[in-house]
């Protein structure tokens, strides 16, 4: 019962924390991405820009919802609500401090692999239920994508797991408070799965230089292309959604999660996770995207065999040094 | 599978159909139709006077309207077999060179965002190339009181003479855009991405493009060295000595290259073209009461100019009236888009989309 409650006043009080903060990460992408163009971003609503986005949300609210003709409805209607449900669902093992946790899951490492490739679903219902061809090539090479980059995450994610020896997120945690951040020690292990780690994941979320699902110049708006008013608004939250809980995943993995001097460990947790989503944000702003195949390539060629190299080499460190 | 890709699309440089036959993603064959924007340019010009054409031209080419006019006007002139003064040819060369650094930054620009979409880097490129293009739009205000149909060629010269200080301002501006041209180079032409996404994409052989009549960098770009500006001088360009930027490898890279290679090209230019700028009389035309005074004798002409995009060709065809019997505009962005179903098929839809980029055409010109 005791773990229930905690579960649920957890888990609901983080789900809230994440949305709310989603409107501060906008604004923060927003305001970069103008700073980075030479422009001034948002600034009519409020002298500052922060109601853009609860405006935007509002105007996306009030918009006529069009479902095609021909497409499935079923299919078309549930994706967007699987897709949001789906990024949030991978925030409920991630440890904001040593007590603020939704389930601290013995095999929590394996179970966000798991909900993070059940996103495959949502998309591939968009793209096929919209019965548009857009959508649809947008939703093959989605899937494509995503199945392809799923070996990568796994195999980054079990360094960490090799390491420490635990598949819960919060003894993963707890082993770098007692010892080293996986990326300060060993950092030849660390660093180079860290990278790998961030780069699936940058994948699995569609971002630039990976966003080729919905690459709006050349597939329009790729899965989103016949989704008008808050369906599509829900896409976009998801996509949000996966930035900044891929982030919180990766601190806590990689950059010893709430650990940290001074500050109550919750600050830190926060922290690292915007600094993670400032520095995915940059490379969004400055990079340009690949193509569908060269995408395949760089996942089968190098970050595959990098990643193998890797969980054997954290084998043999944790079997002879460790 | 069939694409219809365009008329609506957001990377058809306007508005442009191409049918792609599809095998998953694999272009099998490209059928390309234009005319989404035809606005019966060539027939309006036969119902106006001559004098009057300038204006209706200069939306033909959107991108760099200076130069629509300049080739309009030269057919004109060679016409009425009239000189014109040397200071006004020097400021057509002037601004056909400015013009061509505001076009191929546009088309730098605008490439980007084909590559790296509208909410990503690509958006980066093409904002900060805007904000070069805005310092020229600025000097051509000065002079015309236009941002951008200027309407300022006429009959034997030109109609705003140039300001007084004006040729400062240039400088400054042109010193401002080269500091500013490594900042594309590292976004571009030297981005590993940007790299693979354009190297050995739509390769356009040098015969090919030739027997398409393709000109200006997408021609220069396939390795054929040819450019109006050397090789039959007009305005201002026999007396200064133009290099001709050259790339061997045909294909989207070599054709951002050479644009790059231009926008230097043209800023050295337009530097020797405001220190060597002339005095006197900035036109030789008979100052006329009424529009229908202006007659041009039983004959016809061509003249072909070198603008951003090509050959712009003028073939005026008079009967001694004050309206051309018919004036033909050969217009060089109809060329580029000529070779797309040649070049597009084995590509991916992704690629279509960097080669359309890349060949830069500009629908105004092409559907006239």
């Amino acid at each position: 019962m005791n773990e229930f409650l905690q579960g649920g006043l957890y888990g609901g009080g983080i789900i809230v924390a994440i949305m709310t903060s989603l409107l501060f990460v906008l604004w923060t992408e927003r305001k970069m991405a103008a700073r980075m163009q030479s422009r001034i971003g948002p600034n009519i609503i409020d002298p500052l820009g922060f109601l853009q986005a609860p405006a935007d949300v509002l105007k996306l609210l009030q918009k006529e919802d069009i479902v095609p003709e021909k497409a499935d409805r079923a299919l078309f209607n549930y994706a967007p609500v699987l897709g949001a449900a789906v990024a949030i669902a991978v925030a409920a093992v991630v440890p904001f401090s040593a007590t603020i946790v939704g389930a601290d899951l013995d095999v929590g490492v394996l179970y966000l692999l798991a909900a993070g490739a059940v996103g495959v679903l949502p998309v591939f219902a968009a793209g096929w239920g919209s019965n548009n061809k857009f959508a649809l090539l947008g939703a093959m090479r989605a899937i494509a994508q995503s199945v392809s980059y799923e070996v990568p995450l796994v195999l980054a994610a079990l360094v960490p797991v090799i390491l420490t020896g635990s598949m819960k997120v919060s003894e993963i945690v707890t082993f770098q408070q007692n010892h080293h951040w996986l990326i300060v020690w060993p950092f030849f292990l660390g660093v180079p799965a860290f990278v790998l780690f961030m780069l699936a994941m940058l994948a699995e979320s569609n971002r630039i230089p990976f966003d080729i699902p919905e690459a709006e110049s050349e597939l329009v708006a790729g899965i989103t292309t016949e989704y008008t008013g808050m369906k599509f608004g829900l896409f976009y939250m998801a996509e949000y959604l996966h930035t900044v809980i891929a982030s919180a995943v990766a601190a806590s993995l990689f950059l010893g999660g709430y650990d940290g001097p001074f500050a109550p460990g919750v600050w830190w947790m926060v922290a690292k996770t915007f600094g993670m989503v400032v520095a995915i944000y940059y490379l969004r702003w400055s990079l340009m995207r690949f193509r569908s195949d060269q995408l395949m390539a760089l996942c089968w060629r190098w970050l595959v065999p990098t990643g193998v190299v890797l969980v054997v080499a954290s084998a043999l460190f944790v079997v002879f040094a460790g | 599978m069939l694409l219809h890709f365009g008329p609506q699309h957001p990377s058809t440089h306007g508005v442009f159909r191409m049918d792609l036959y599809l095998d998953g993603e694999i272009i099998v064959k490209a059928v390309p139709y234009c005319g989404y924007l035809h606005r019966a340019v060539e027939k309006l010009c036969e119902k106006l006077a001559y004098v009057q054409l300038t204006p209706i031209v200069d939306k033909n080419d959107y991108v760099s309207p200076m130069t629509n006019e300049q080739a309009l006007v030269m057919a004109f002139e060679a016409m009425l077999k009239l000189e014109v003064p040397r200071r006004a040819r020097w400021m057509r060369s002037l601004f056909a060179e400015l013009q061509r650094i505001a076009s191929h930054l546009l088309a730098i620009g605008t490439f980007s965002l084909d590559l790296g979409g509208a909410l990503g880097g690509g958006s980066t490129v093409f904002i900060h190339c805007f904000r070069e293009r805005e310092l020229i739009l600025d000097l051509f205000e000065d002079v015309t009181g236009a941002r951008f149909h200027y309407n300022t060629h006429t009959i034997g010269g030109n109609r705003h003479d140039l300001p007084a200080g004006w040729g400062a301002k240039v400088k400054a501006a042109l010193d401002v855009i080269e500091a500013r041209l490594p900042e594309y180079g590292a976004m571009t032409l030297e981005n590993r991405i940007f790299q693979q996404r354009t190297k050995n994409v739509g390769v356009l052989d040098g015969e090919l493009a030739l027997e398409l009549g393709i000109t200006g960098p997408n021609l220069r770009a396939s390795g054929v060295d040819h450019d109006l500006r050397r090789d039959a001088p007009y305005s201002a360009y026999d007396e200064v000595k133009v290099k001709v930027a050259v790339a061997k490898a045909g294909d989207c890279y070599a054709r951002s290259e050479v644009r790059v290679a231009e926008v230097k090209e043209s800023i050295r230019l337009c530097r020797l073209f405001v220190d060597g700028m002339p005095e006197g009389p900035i036109n030789s035309g008979k100052p006329t009461k009424l529009p229908v005074q202006t007659k041009i004798p039983v004959g016809q002409t061509y003249v072909g100019i070198e603008t951003p995009r090509g050959e712009l060709g003028t073939w005026l065809i008079a009967d001694g009236t004050q309206n051309p019997y018919r004036l033909k505009i050969r217009p060089p962005s109809l060329h580029s888009l000529s070779a797309l179903p040649y070049i597009l098929p084995g590509q991916t839809v992704s690629d279509a989309v960097a080669i359309l980029g890349s060949l830069d055409p500009i629908m105004g010109e092409v559907d006239r």
